[in-house]
């Protein structure tokens, strides 16, 4: 194992986030805060409670993982696209560093930035919204789970992506539709059929109702499927991983 | 002595088609500074890119130090520095970053001495906190061989390094690469500046095409390919040869002012015998002088000649 290999590419991450700072961290905390806001205090007082929750408190959990995965998606993505749009990536290419190692450096890095700001936007919530979390471990573990699975999306959008049009696509026009859709301002049950049943083909119904559960110990399906679908993605994505290095897809001519 | 890099049966068609490399076999001393010439496209930076694992072989095997580059990749990758032609580099990052990125990335624990004396040697130590935006086309060279050399590589592949970089900065180049030579760092290089691969390389290899149509002792190719020239300045200007003289590579200059003897420096090369034909023509001569075709007018003929 070459760890010096996989810390330099993490460090290399991590000090790109360091010198973007606003952008990644200031601004994903400061947008997620104005939902706080203007749900949380000024509309929320006059939303009945869901599922016995404050109105506040009920969209936190689907808010922070709106975050959660279009930062952990466009900082993967970013990570490795730039070094192949500048060129970069030959060195991380002739380098004696397994497949594994590279995407450990990637997205362990794209992953701990997206836990960073998970925990930035949790205290910046209690600032305007008054909650508590009724299982830390599970939302630790989601959260985790969240940002690591996605942040090896974002990879592979990365890898795929010709130019910073596609890099965007993703996450703006899937990712953010998906998740406002996917209860993440309701819960399900309050839709109509058919939309109620149709609703479950979003994956993120899934991801924000296990977070919920977490977090107040309340959810639109049960949290073991929420946890099988995440871990079941996860595994799509190494999948994808594994065949990209494999054929050298993008990579390598 | 076993070869360091040991290239055999290697094909590489890219998937536009096009076919940049036909059976390649080549075997690298360690130790030596091999140059590959070749024309634009000719496929010297593939083969540099499949040694290096940047590009994949479709047949062939490579070996360096004996470790085959594809199971054995990480033994491989970790004695091989590469500077690419292309100045390809990150942007925001410092200089003294980028060198300890390098470094780390090919597994090597860190060392802040080696990395400031490299830096020092490739005159770059001032400019170690300067974001590598901010660097000068010949400092960005610079920065890619440090990079190359910053995990202390035994081979190093230099595609083109000299491209854009001034006269003094070149000579301190060669300095330097004939200093890792001596450290027993072996060295492939290419150029278009052919009188650099003559003063530099042990080796000429010669790419055309795909096809390495020529690997050679440098001296020994000179010597095989090269024709060598006598010209001697005569007292008097001759209308034509003397009929004793005309003979296999003997011609008179047009002003008549010169006698040129054209000669394989292979064979019996026939001066005595001329110049006793000379005194007996009664030809007097003022000054002589002896010139080698250069490299560079034996690698045009051999290029034409595949052709
Ligand atoms: N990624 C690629 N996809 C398709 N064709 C390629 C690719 N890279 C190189 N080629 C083609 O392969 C041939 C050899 O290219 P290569 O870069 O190896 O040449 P070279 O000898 O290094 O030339 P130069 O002296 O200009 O650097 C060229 O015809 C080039 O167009
Ligand atoms: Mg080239």
């Amino acid at each position: 194992m070459n760890l010096h290999g996989v810390s330099a590419i993490y460090r290399f991450e991590m000090a790109r986030a360091r010198r973007t700072l606003m952008q990644s961290v200031a601004s994903p905390v400061l947008s997620t805060s104005l939902y706080f806001i203007v749900f949380g205090t000024a509309i929320g007082n006059r939303m009945g409670d869901i599922d016995g929750i404050g109105y506040g408190a009920f969209i936190i959990p689907g808010l922070l993982m709106l975050s959660l995965l279009s930062e952990s998606i466009s900082n993967a993505s970013f990570g490795i696209f730039f070094p192949q749009f500048s060129g970069t990536i030959y060195e991380v290419l002739s380098a004696p560093v397994s497949p594994f190692e590279i995407v450990l450096g990637y997205v362990g890095a794209a992953a701990t930035k997206s836990v960073i700001l998970g925990v930035l936007i949790l205290i910046t919530a209690r600032l305007f919204v008054d909650y508590s979390i009724v299982h830390p471990f599970w939302t630790l573990a989601f959260l985790l789970l969240t940002a690591v699975t996605f942040s090896l999306f974002g990879f592979i959008i990365g890898i795929w992506a010709d130019d910073f049009q596609q890099l965007q696509v993703i996450p703006l026009m899937v990712i953010t539709p998906l998740t406002f859709l996917g209860g993440a301002f309701y819960s399900i049950e309050m839709l109509p059929e058919p939309w109620q049943s149709l609703t479950l083909f979003n994956p993120m119904v899934y991801l924000i109702s296990g977070f919920r559960w977490a977090f107040y110990g309340v959810a639109d399906v049960q949290v073991g499927i929420s946890l099988l679908m995440t871990l079941g993605f996860l595994l799509l994505c190494l999948a994808a991983v594994t065949w990209i290095f494999r054929t050298g897809y993008r990579l390598k001519s | 002595m076993r070869p360091i890099i040991t290239v055999e049966g290697l094909n590489k068609t890219y998937a536009s088609g096009h076919c940049a490399l036909r059976d390649i076999n080549l075997a690298i001393k360690p130790g030596e500074i091999l140059a590959l010439l070749g024309p634009n496209g000719a496929g010297k930076t593939t083969l540099i890119s499949i040694v290096c694992g940047i590009v994949n072989p479709s047949s062939g095997r490579v070996r360096v130090d004996g470790h085959d580059i594809q199971r054995d990749y990480r033994a491989a990758r970790a004695c091989i520095g590469l500077v690419p032609q292309e100045l390809s580099t990150d942007a925001f990052e410092s200089v003294l970053a980028a060198v300890r990125f390098s470094r780390g990335l090919f597994g090597r624990a860190p060392n802040s001495a080696f990395l400031e004396k490299l830096l020092r040697q490739l005159s770059l130590w001032e400019k170690r906190d300067s974001r590598i935006m901010d660097l000068s086309g010949g400092m960005k060279r610079r920065l890619l061989i440090a990079k190359a050399l910053s995990h202390e590589p035994r081979i190093l592949f230099l595609d083109e390094p000299t491209a854009g970089v001034d006269v003094a900065l070149r000579q301190d180049m060669w300095q330097m690469v004939q200093e890792l030579r001596q450290q027993g760092v072996t060295i492939i290089l290419t150029t278009h500046y052919i009188e650099e691969a003559e003063a530099m390389a042990d080796r000429i290899g010669v790419i055309n095409r795909g096809e390495l149509i020529l690997v050679e002792d440098k001296s020994a190719l000179m010597e095989q390919l090269g024709t060598r020239q006598l010209r001697l300045t005569l007292q008097q200007p001759l209308e034509q040869l003397p009929p004793n003289l005309s003979g296999e590579g003997l011609s008179l200059s047009e002003d008549g002012q010169e006698l040129v003897y054209t000669f394989d420096a292979q064979h019996e090369t026939g001066i005595a015998q001329l110049l006793r034909r000379l005194d007996e023509a009664g030809v007097d001569f003022k000054n002589l002088h002896s010139k080698q075709s250069s490299l560079e007018e034996i690698f045009v003929d051999l290029v034409k000649e595949a052709r």
